[in-house]
């Protein structure tokens, strides 16, 4: 450990497993360490079964729940977008080869104590029973709109500034009704609460595009997941750090980050080795003094034996019940994946239920959730806390990622890395520079 | 097993492709990197740098009217301290198992990683041991029969190798292929059991490759 690095990173977390794969593969000398003895920090996928009983304090579960090691489950929920970012930074950097993933069955919206699928198409819009007969014509107009849009194309717009114009105006150029703004904005532009209504119109014609062209990649919905749950993910990128000269230490104790002139970072200790640095990158948990709380997530995991009621027997499957359907300010997730995932052992389902808290009584606000999923086996609610940097880093060199939000999807998560990759390197990560020499490995 | 596709009428051949995942494990610096680079590329190095930018190799072997493709994982250097993802053994059918004749810590810690396969890896897993450096023979410490009687006890395969006079590299890599069960499993066409690789411009499931091209 007693060496000098150009970068350390601290948690193997996937946003700081994706900067590690960045910065090993822009030749930079990098140190990854982790104190504890698995890859993944709050990203793991717990194994077996009995280590997600003990973690939550339950008894150990009994021989219904087939072999503990066939379980994989996430703490933190999400899926990936087909077309999104991450799936691109995936094929780009060739980590897409250690790695399966399957469709996500279903896409399912909540609508007065009720679910239907989320309407994606024209043809979809005419069948649905989300709205009545002419607000379906205009949905469908508004598509159309969508689909045919070119940024840099103005005749696309028709006679509308999507740049200076906010999205409630958008609406109602083509007359949608709240409900029908309701799912458009929680369940194709994934938007968490109302707040996007006021900005400008752009921001959301652009997410309701890398719906439709996610969905367009594989069908049955916009979303993959990866076979053994969302840990390979950071692994996977750990790999191509290592494959580009990244050093690896997993249950290594870290005791303290070593400043000098400036409040400048110059190593990290770990006893009485010192690893030298010229950067530090981290997540909020090895910094508690440079990160502030942002807020509060409910998270809570549900073993099922069945699929969820009225997805037609989905595997898997999100749900989204957008916030003024249950009065509240911010989205309840649902999402459901399964035994064909090697995430549970045969015949068992592993749905999770998640939101941002804005209660003293986080798990009261899951409910409408948890009400969907027929009987619950077993469940384990946490509420965590999620932290922001206090600063962007550049003074201390110490670059710290947000905690994992409540969004279902990876698009905040590759943003954060994109950005922190940015400040710490004074430029923009350039994709081109390991196509090539890994498309050389290739016979 | 190996000879069931051979009994076709007319010795028709209807090429099969059958693909798996080998992983190398060892010590560091006993040759991993070296002998996947000689059976891949046929190239010796002899200064090798630590494993940089080559971890994802493929390299298939014809056998009878079957191709056998391997994928094959090196460490990356992520043994070095005990930090190897899980996803390392995760689906390998095979494994070889690598030490260097000339010093006996490292057998001693090849016999650690046989273990350690057969607690993590799959219970089917084909596993060969390699002695490697052969070319180093005068300096040897680890006898061959002490080697050649661990790996009888523990139903592995077992030769000594050299990575730089390309002694045994191919035929190690052969007696593995021969011993890999053939079944529609491994051909990628299970069905839907298994997930999908992502690929650039992909819309739909990624069709077989095409071997020997």
């Amino acid at each position: 450990m007693d060496e000098e690095y150009d970068a350390i990173v601290l948690g193997t977390g996937l946003k700081e497993c994706i900067l590690s794969g960045m910065l090993s593969v822009s030749g930079k000398k990098v140190l990854h360490v982790d104190r504890n003895k698995y890859y993944g920090g709050e990203s793991a996928s717990i194994c077996p079964l009995e280590e997600l009983f003990t973690k939550f304090g339950a008894p150990a579960p009994d021989e219904s729940y087939g072999r503990g090691r066939d379980w994989n489950v996430d703490l933190i929920p999400k899926f990936l977008m087909a077309n999104g970012s991450l799936v691109k930074l995936l094929i780009h950097t060739g980590v897409t080869r250690y790695l399966e993933f399957k469709s996500v069955e279903g896409s399912y919206v909540y609508k007065g104590g009720k679910i239907a699928k989320v309407p994606v198409d024209q043809k979809e819009a005419l069948a649905s029973d989300l709205m009545g007969m002419f607000e379906k014509r205009r949905f469908r107009n508004f598509l159309i709109y969508v689909q045919d849009f070119l940024d840099e194309d103005p005749k696309t717009w028709k006679d509308f500034d999507p740049r200076t114009q906010n999205m409630t105006a958008l609406y109602e150029k083509f007359g949608l009704d709240k409900n029908t703004q309701d799912f458009t904005g929680h369940a194709l532009a994934l938007f968490r609460d109302d707040e996007y209504l006021n900005n400008p119109a752009i921001e959301t014609i652009k997410r309701i595009k890398l719906y439709s062209d996610s969905l367009a990649r594989y069908g049955k919905s916009p979303y993959l997941y990866p076979m053994y749950g969302l840990g390979e993910l950071p692994q996977g990128f750990a790999r191509l750090s290592a494959i580009y000269g990244g050093t690896y230490m997993l249950d290594k104790q870290i005791d303290e980050i070593v400043l000098g002139e400036g409040g400048k970072v110059v190593g990290v200790r770990s006893g009485s080795e010192i690893a030298r640095c010229k950067q530090v990158y981290c997540d909020p948990t090895y910094v508690p003094d440079r990160v502030r709380k942002k807020g509060k997530v409910v998270r809570c995991i549900c073993l099922l034996d069945h699929p969820i009621p009225n997805t037609k027997d989905a595997l898997s499957t999100q749900i989204i019940i957008p916030q003024k359907q249950v009065g509240r300010h911010s989205d309840i997730y649902v999402s459901l994946v399964s035994y064909t995932h090697q995430v549970a052992a045969k015949g068992w389902f592993i749905a999770m239920v998640s939101t941002t808290v804005e209660t003293d009584n986080p798990e009261s606000e899951i409910k409408a959730g948890l009400d969907l999923l027929g009987p619950v086996r077993q469940k384990f609610v946490s509420v965590s806390d999620y932290y922001e940097p206090t600063d962007d880093g550049l003074q201390s060199q110490i670059f710290i990622s947000q905690s994992y939000d409540a969004t279902t999807h990876f698009e905040t998560t590759c943003l954060d890395v994109l950005d922190i990759f940015k400040r710490g390197t004074g430029e923009e990560f350039d994709f081109s520079k390991i196509k090539h020499e890994l498309g050389d490995e290739e016979q | 097993m190996a000879n069931r596709t051979a009994q076709r009428p007319n010795g028709q051949t209807q090429g099969k492709i059958c693909q798996f995942k080998l992983v190398l494990l060892g010590e560091s610096a006993v040759g991993k990197s070296s002998l996947v680079l000689r059976f891949v590329k046929g190239q010796f190095h002899e200064y090798q740098e630590s494993t940089i930018g080559a971890a994802f190799l493929t390299q298939t072997i014809c056998l009878d009217d079957t191709t056998v493709k391997f994928e094959i994982w090196d460490t990356a250097g992520q043994e070095r301290y005990h930090s190897l993802a899980p996803m390392y053994y995760r689906g390998a059918q095979a494994a070889i198992v690598v030490y260097d004749i000339t010093n006996q810590d490292t057998f001693g810690r090849a016999k650690t990683w046989v273990k350690e396969l057969q607690r993590q890896a799959s219970p089917n897993i084909v596993i060969a041991l390699a002695g490697n450096k052969q070319d180093l023979a005068n300096k040897r410490v680890v006898e061959y029969e002490e080697a050649q009687s661990y790996a009888d006890e523990n139903g592995l395969l077992f030769m000594e190798t050299s990575a730089k006079t390309a002694m045994n590299v191919n035929d190690i890599f052969l007696a593995i292929a021969k011993k890999l069960p053939k079944n529609e499993q491994n051909t990628g066409q299970a069905g839907n059991a298994q997930g999908r690789r992502l690929t650039e411009g992909d819309t739909g499931p990624k069709a077989t490759g095409n071997c020997c091209k």
